[in-house]
């Protein structure tokens, strides 16, 4: 029996608003317990929630930026539930009219094809505080400073069809909040987070399966391990003769498992109702074009221009322009290796494969972000321009970029701790052919009497008796000749 | 001096004929020796109510004094008062000393006026008698016997003792002005949105509005202005410019067109009161306005329609008193679940815990779109009811409240008798537009009081009207016998 996955995703983005989004407080994560809590926060008897309205601005960037229609009327309602990290006993929400709907983004599977997601839609939120166990017996504490920080709640489509493919469009809005600068996208500080709702169902069947929300992921290795673990679960079960509950389940990332929380019965009843204490949010054609004026250059569209404008493949300029920091480096490596000017494709294209290749590799082993690499745009530049002008090959570059990152050298000073450049001098280079030639009799008389293959037996003599500083391209014209007698 | 109105008391001030602190320790010594008669206090502030008036009395002596400086007033205990104990009449919030002012409170005492205390209430502003109050019941000083009207009974009885000469109060179905109806004095309650409500503890947020209890027109018109305004803390409130309401108390009546609303006069309606509204009727029309009869046929579907929003509304409000931030805290509980349980059990009344269950129940998954949906539906039908009207006529004039002050405890076992006592004050909270009442005359000996409304923002109109009558008449002069003596024994 064959199962098709089912996957749709509720993401919670953290809105990088400097106050709340209902009252004037600090958003700054990792002060203090309730240092950032105000009596709006805290819900005292008699105070009220008033509009962040840079918190609806972000809101309505991400919306034109996913290409989803902004709400000309949205409106707040309340979604009634006790818990201590709730002061009001309630959340403010949106619920039948949020501020987005109707959006899509487009991810690349794993064979090149593009396959897009649906956005059902994005309302604005509050979120809850903390609850804080550790240390404390017997007793919970309540850290209320995160309470009242604003969220952008983006739902999808149930259109992703592999934990693969969720992970992929997970990490293409996590893309875009950071080039959209409205989330700072911190996963482990819970800025970006995510529920997953799986199901499964039989290849061709029209239905979808019942679906478990899976809750508390926060990595994007959680959310394929999560994923995965619930699809075998509900396959085995299915398998098995039982049947999937709709229920939400709790990933524990320790036991690499889902386990159940509340079931649909527990589950509560919200009584959402729209918000008295606030006006309905209303916008106009005009706030809409005023926003999307300030929308910078969107992942997709810098892609797009890398291929065509730079020549990049389609998966290099992907790379590339994951983060709007990388994006960033690589055009001013581009640059600086064509002295200021636009690169031409061969320049984008040598800055490309070095920037996605040895830079990627080594930050992503020192598990670094672009913006703490240990070598700058500049330095990095002063490498390329090593190889653009023949100093060193391909291969002694990739030995002084480990000098460089080790060693915190330019470029000039890796090539000279590695005892020079690139030897393009045809007199030196004939001077070693000569002595190898000398030295390797046989092989020179069997070569010279049909076997071709041994050329490269001779290539790899010179180079090494060259110290491996001889240029390939000269060493192959003059071994030729030589050879040849 | 505790018979003078407001604007009297502010000219003999400025005459220096007694001080802010004679007037105020007299005023405190009515409050104590009525408090086991009246009960309409919950707590009394004699220390920084000599402190403010000894500011003022400065201010008098320096030439700063304003319009309001040196005026006492009490605060309904549903305004927050920083430092003071502000428990909206529940033992929930008996423990509560409020860190910041209302806005109402920040305004007045910007004004220089002086807070003798704060006034009992029903808990939470549920009631229409006053008995729900934790603080027991606030008595009517017309008869002890009787009940003074709710929510804001003790402000309504503060004022009819002349213990207060004014005092704020808030209404979401008729609290300050059925009180007032049955105390004898006046209140309005302005257009939804005119006064801030930040600092005003909820009970349904787009009903509640602040407001004023006084001896007449002219002293409402004093305090409402300097209380009214744009809060960037409350996002209802409305930004229009406040007008000064006492410049156009006096202005003529001729030609004003009085509407009224059919649907009131029809049944219900105790024929002795209907009577005193009718005799009222006429003093307009010798004032040269007009009588028009207008239907607003949704009307009467005004009461079950508010008692699907404002419980819905309060059940929500509600929430935060949960026994974890500040308030009652159950004794050694258990688990959280017991700590919440037994914390609101034991902190609300049963009034509170009736409308937090009706209001959890219309909101419920299966009953939204029955109940609440359709109250919200019905709530629209009635605002343009009054819309139509008011294309038709000026003000609509008729009862405040079927009849008279009832027994205490007379209708307390019967809670849907309780809520048509609000059967005409409550259209108004429905659609937001202010509306007042005015004492027009005594039946048995007890006060009835008559409701003026109008459209939106039209508190000068309602003032100026309200004032017009009262200068033809002094029912609001009328001070009930046990309380007309300077000193109370």
């Amino acid at each position: 029996m064959s199962w098709e996955t089912v996957i749709g995703l509720e993401i919670h983005a953290q809105l990088s608003t400097k106050s709340k989004i209902f009252s004037g407080s600090a958003t700054a994560y990792g002060s203090s317990p309730n240092s950032q809590a105000n009596l709006v926060d805290l819900a005292y008897p008699g105070v009220l929630p008033v509009l962040n309205g840079e918190a609806v601005r972000m809101a309505v960037k991400f919306g034109l930026a996913v290409d989803a229609t902004i709400a000309p009327r949205s409106v707040f309602a309340r979604k009634n539930y006790f818990y201590p990290d709730l002061p009001k006993g309630y959340q403010i929400s949106q619920y039948e009219l949020p501020v987005v709907a109707g959006g899509h983004m487009d991810i690349v599977l794993d064979d090149g094809s593009k396959k897009r997601i649906g956005i059902t839609r994005a309302h604005l939120e509050e979120d809850a505080g903390k609850s804080l166990h550790e240390g404390l017996p017997r007793q919970s504490g309540i850290d209320l400073n995160r309470a009242g920080t604003p969220l952008i709640e983006i739902v999808s489509e149930p259109d992703m069809r592999s934990a693969k493919e969720a992970v992929a469009y997970l990490k293409k809005v996590h893309t875009l909040v950071r080039y959209l600068e409205i989330c700072d996208g911190n996963m482990q500080e819970g800025s970006f987070r995510c529920d997953a709702n799986v199901s499964v169902r039989k290849v061709g069947a029209e239905k979808f399966g019942t679906r478990a929300e899976i809750k508390n992921i926060n990595s994007f290795r959680f959310v394929e391990k999560a994923i995965n673990y619930e699809v075998a679960r509900q396959i085995d079960l299915l398998e098995g003769g039982g049947k999937v509950v709709q229920e939400t389940r709790l990933y524990d990332p320790d036991k690499g498992e889902t386990r159940s929380m509340r079931s649909k019965e527990e589950a509560n009843d919200y009584r959402y109702f729209p918000d008295p204490d606030l006006l309905p949010v209303e916008i106009d054609a005009a706030y809409i074009a005023n926003v999307k004026s300030t929308l910078p250059e969107l992942p997709d569209q810098k892609a797009a221009r890398f291929v065509s404008s730079l020549g990049l493949s389609e998966y290099d300029a992907g790379v590339l322009t994951s983060s709007k920091e990388l994006a960033a480096y690589y055009e001013q490596v581009a640059k600086l290796l064509a002295g200021g000017k636009d690169a031409s494709k061969e320049q984008a294209k040598l800055a490309a494969n070095w920037v996605a290749g040895s830079l990627a590799a080594a930050l992503n082993e020192h598990n670094l972000e672009i913006t703490e690499s240990r070598i700058d745009a500049n330095r990095f530049a002063g490498l390329l321009v090593r190889i653009a002008d023949g100093t060193i090959s391909g291969k002694m570059a990739k030995d002084a970029f480990e000098k460089m990152w080790a060693e915190n050298l330019d470029a000039d000073g890796a090539i000279k701790a590695l005892g020079g450049g690139q030897v393009s001098d045809p007199a030196a280079i004939e001077k070693v052919i000569d002595e190898v030639m000398a030295k390797n009799p046989g092989q020179l008389a069997d070569y010279r009497s049909g076997k071709d293959k041994l050329f490269g037996f001779f290539v790899g003599q010179v180079m090494k008796a060259s110290g491996g500083k001889a240029n390939p391209a000269l060493l192959n014209d003059l071994l030729k000749k030589k050879l040849a007698g | 001096m505790h018979n003078l109105t407001l604007s009297e008391l502010a000219k003999k001030l400025r005459a220096k004929e007694f001080s802010v602190t004679e007037l105020t320790k007299s005023l405190l010594a009515r409050i104590e020796a009525s408090q086991p008669k009246l009960n309409a206090f919950i707590t009394v502030t004699s220390e920084s109510a000599l402190a403010q008036a000894a500011a003022s009395d400065r201010a008098f002596a320096a030439g700063s004094a304003g319009p309001l400086t040196g005026l006492p007033l009490a605060h309904k205990d549903i305004f927050c008062t920083t430092g003071v104990r502000t428990s909206c009449g529940s033992k929930m919030l008996d423990n509560f000393v409020s860190p910041y002012d209302a806005t109402v409170v920040e305004k007045l005492n910007a004004a220089g006026m002086v807070t003798l205390g704060k006034t009992n209430m029903d808990e939470f502003a549920m009631g229409s008698s006053n008995e729900t109050s934790y603080y027991g019941p606030v008595k009517n000083p017309w008869d002890t016997q009787l009940v003074p009207g709710g929510s804001s009974g003790g402000s309504a009885a503060a004022v009819a003792a002349r213990i207060a000469p004014v005092a704020t109060a808030t209404d979401t179905g008729g609290s300050i002005r059925q009180p007032a109806s049955l105390c004898g004095v006046t209140g309005i309650k302005p257009t939804y949105g005119r006064v801030s409500r930040y600092g005003m503890i909820a009970f349904a947020s787009s009903l509640d509005q602040g407001g004023v209890i006084s001896q007449s027109a002219e002293d409402a018109a004093m305090v409402l202005g300097a209380m009214s305004g744009f809060d960037p803390r409350d996002s209802t409130s409305v930004d229009a410019p406040v007008p000064n309401y006492v410049e156009t108390l006096n202005a003529p009546l001729s030609g004003l067109k009085i509407g009224l609303i059919q649907e009131f006069f029809e049944k219900g309606l105790d024929a002795s009161v209907e009577k005193l509204i009718r005799d009222a009727l006429k003093v307009y029309e010798k004032l040269g306005a007009k009588l028009v009869e207008v239907k607003l046929p949704a009307l009467p579907l005004s009461v079950p329609t508010y008692y699907v929003v404002a419980p819905a509304e309060c059940s929500s409000n509600l929430a935060r008193f949960d026994g974890v931030r500040y308030g009652y805290r159950a004794k050694d509980p258990k688990d959280l679940m017991d700590l919440y349980k037994r914390s609101r059990g034991e902190g609300f009344g049963a009034e509170v815990k009736r409308r937090i269950m009706t209001g959890t129940y219309v909101l419920s998954a299966g009953y939204y779109d029955a109940y609440y949906l359709k109250a919200q539906r019905v709530r629209q039908l009635i605002n343009q009811d009054f819309k139509r009207a008011f294309g038709e006529v000026d003000v609509l004039i008729g009862p405040t409240a079927p009849d008279v002050a009832f027994g205490i405890g007379a209708k307390a076992s019967d809670p849907i008798q309780m809520y048509l006592n609000d059967i005409y004050t409550i259209g108004a909270n429905l659609a937001g537009v202010p509306a007042m009442s005015i004492p027009c005359g005594f039946v048995r000996n007890l006060p009835v009081g008559l409701q003026i409304a109008g459209p939106h923002f039209a508190e000068a109109k309602l003032l100026n009207v309200a004032h017009a009558y009262q200068k033809e008449t002094d029912w609001h002069r009328q001070i009930p016998a046990a309380f007309k003596a300077e000193k109370l024994s």
